[in-house]
């Protein structure tokens, strides 16, 4: 088990270092002098000098990797080309915002599609799992720029129920968040459907009937625990998925989150913030894994004795 | 008034004119303490039967078309759910073929076994009842063997806590349906003992379900032999070993092989069972009975009395004296 661990922590480390490097590297190969950027077009050649020296452009590639490299194993993020404010600092100030709306958006999909899996397995072929094998098709096509502008238009601005735009509280969540549920609660009903069908058909749960257990307690005690083990794993992985869905959302709502800041800086070719929020991204990417590796091990106890 | 009484059981799968009857016109009835037991190969609709009587056939698939279960009197066919959920693992415990699988892998058994007891013994559902059951299925150091997952145990210790499991409501009958077919030969003695143990200490009812007749010997007191969905003989367990009637149950009890004698080839019989949909005309054994006549596939034959308390689905069974008679025992 700790030997386990220490492995998973070894190659999550090679992970973010595998990360860092590329980032660096493609964030190079972006034409336009990152100077002209900073100063402005009118910019005199001193100045422009200066910026030069200042932050190493002048220096071999494998050389400014290198400073990188270290300033990132110190914890040091840089400062933004633009505001000056540090990366860290910038990122950490917009993270509660982009946490609370993923963070509902998750609750509000697990809540609809825990139970629309469990219950279209059990009411398979019926009529109501039919409309929702059509509406998680639906969900599962949508593209989410077009969902969030058109909820934003239908539901705010036309009927009013919501906040249309920005960040003044609670309220001003959940459109964002349920813009990004509804993108992706229909993979996850049919993700609960097809295991949860699967576990239906397993003797313990002929078992658990032949026990006297009310049908309640079949599907949502001994079938469910067992259907939520991969459930749980995509999940893990798809908080990666959810970043990129946060990234449209947060735009479209203009949320002050990680997703308006990533997409600010590339327009501006902010380049220690680009790349501040592509590691922070791997970092939650990598982090989530190693969480869902030690949830695994509590939902299904099998894990423990194989590790 | 027997225990269990089931009356001209039919259980069809599928709808309309491609319907299937997989239990067609089953009647068995069993007293209270008695251990009867269903023997067939595989699909001849045992296990549908045994599975029927707590009506634990998924209907959808499945529809009890049909005929009367009567447990101590009250149809199980038209009880209510909440009443079902009384008689499931209540007055009607089940013990199934793989214990590895019956169980929930993500429970601790010690949890699994108090769950049982919360359903029917609300009162009793505690550590030191679970460890009582426990001891009483043979499980050592029971007090540190609750706490394991079932992967954690080997099959044999996974069908005794099945048993425990299946006793925490104290069932008036106990159903085991194949519950040695997974299991090492060293092992399936061990569990038919305590099986035959247990009967007798806690006198319940057991209704066991095998495909080998060899392995109960002298555990149960009545047996029927069932061939595609129907009852072909039914007897003394005694009787029957030792003096078939029916061309199957003959056929059967000779594919069992003895110890004592030593054979190049085991016995089989010829073809194999009809699948339920595409069962041959008059008597379903006749393509495959050594002593078929021609009127065999034009008349299906009823299930006739015949001396001894014992009945025979088969006119001709009189007439085979040839048949070789067989006492063997596991």
């Amino acid at each position: 088990m700790l030997f386990r661990l220490s492995s998973r922590l070894f190659w999550s480390a090679v992970t973010l270092l595998g990360t860092a490097v590329l980032t660096f590297l493609l964030v190079n190969a972006v034409p336009g002098d990152v100077a002209r950027v900073i100063a402005g077009p009118k910019a005199s050649a001193d100045v422009i000098k200066a910026i030069h020296t200042k932050f190493h452009l002048d220096e071999p590639i494998w050389k400014r990797l290198g400073y990188h490299l270290n300033d990132l194993a110190h914890g040091d993020l840089g400062q933004s080309f633009v505001t000056e404010q540090p990366v860290a600092e910038a990122i950490l100030t917009r993270l509660p915002t982009t946490a609370a709306v993923s963070a509902l958006a998750i609750v509000m999909w697990m809540l609809l599609a825990v139970p629309l899996g469990v219950l279209t397995a059990k009411y398979s072929g019926s009529w109501f799992d039919r409309i929702v094998l059509v509406l998680s098709t639906l969900s599962l096509s949508l593209p989410a720029f077009w969902l969030a502008r058109m909820l934003q238009y239908s539901l705010s601005y036309k009927l009013g129920w919501f906040p249309v735009a920005g960040f003044r509280g609670f309220s001003h969540l959940l459109l964002p968040a349920a813009t990004l549920a509804l993108l992706t609660v229909g993979y996850y009903a049919r993700l609960v459907h097809s295991n949860m069908t699967e576990v239906l058909n397993s003797p313990y749960i002929r078992a658990a009937r032949a026990k006297g257990a009310s049908e309640t307690a079949v599907l949502f005690k001994h079938g469910l625990r067992n259907a939520m083990i991969p459930v749980i794993t995509v999940l893990g992985m798809d908080v990666a998925g959810l970043l990129g869905g946060v990234l449209f959302v947060e735009n479209v709502f203009a949320l002050p989150g990680i997703g308006t800041l990533a997409v600010q800086s590339v327009f501006n070719l902010d380049v220690p913030v680009i790349m501040g929020t592509v590691m922070f991204s791997a970092v939650i990417v990598v982090g989530a894994n190693l969480v869902v590796d030690v949830l695994y091990r509590w939902i299904d106890p099998r894990i423990k004795s194989a590790a | 008034m027997p225990l269990l009484e089931i009356k001209n059981l039919q259980i069809e799968f599928g709808a309309g004119v491609r319907a299937v009857r997989a239990v067609d016109g089953v009647s068995l009835s069993l007293e209270a303490g008695k251990t009867l037991c269903l023997v067939g190969e595989s699909g001849s609709g045992k296990s549908i039967t045994a599975l029927s009587i707590a009506k634990l056939v998924p209907s959808p698939p499945a529809r009890y078309v049909g005929g009367e279960i009567l447990l101590e009197g009250l149809d199980v066919l038209k009880m209510s759910s909440s009443e079902l959920r009384d008689v499931r693992g209540g007055l009607v415990s089940y013990v199934f073929q793989e214990p590895g699988a019956s169980l929930n892998p993500v429970f601790r058994v010690g949890a699994q076994i108090k769950e049982s007891l919360q359903y029917h013994r609300p009162e009793a559902a505690n550590d030191t009842e679970v460890i009582r059951l426990l001891k009483l299925v043979g499980i050592s150091a029971p007090e540190s063997r609750m706490r394991n997952y079932p992967h954690e145990m080997s099959g044999g210790m996974q069908q005794r806590v099945m048993i425990a499991m299946a006793l925490a409501s104290q069932p008036k009958l106990l159903v085991a349906d194949e519950p040695t077919t997974a299991l090492d030969v060293t092992i399936q003695a061990q569990i038919i003992e305590l099986l035959s143990d247990l009967r007798l200490k806690l006198g319940m009812a057991v209704l066991f379900i095998t495909h080998n007749l060899g392995i109960l010997g002298d555990l149960a007191d009545n047996v029927a032999v069932m061939y595609a969905g129907q009852i072909v003989e039914r007897g003394t367990m005694r009787e029957v070993l030792q003096r078939p009637i029916h061309p199957y149950t003959r056929s059967l009890i000779q594919s069992v092989p003895a110890l004592d004698i030593e054979v190049e080839r085991l016995t089989a019989i010829p073809g194999t069972v009809p699948l339920s949909g595409a069962f041959p005309s008059g008597c379903r054994f006749h393509p495959r009975c050594p002593i078929a006549q021609p009127a065999c596939s034009s008349r299906m034959p009823d299930l006739a009395d015949v001396p001894n308390g014992r009945a025979v689905r088969c006119p001709f069974w009189d007439s085979s004296g040839n048949a070789r008679t067989t006492s063997r025992k596991a």
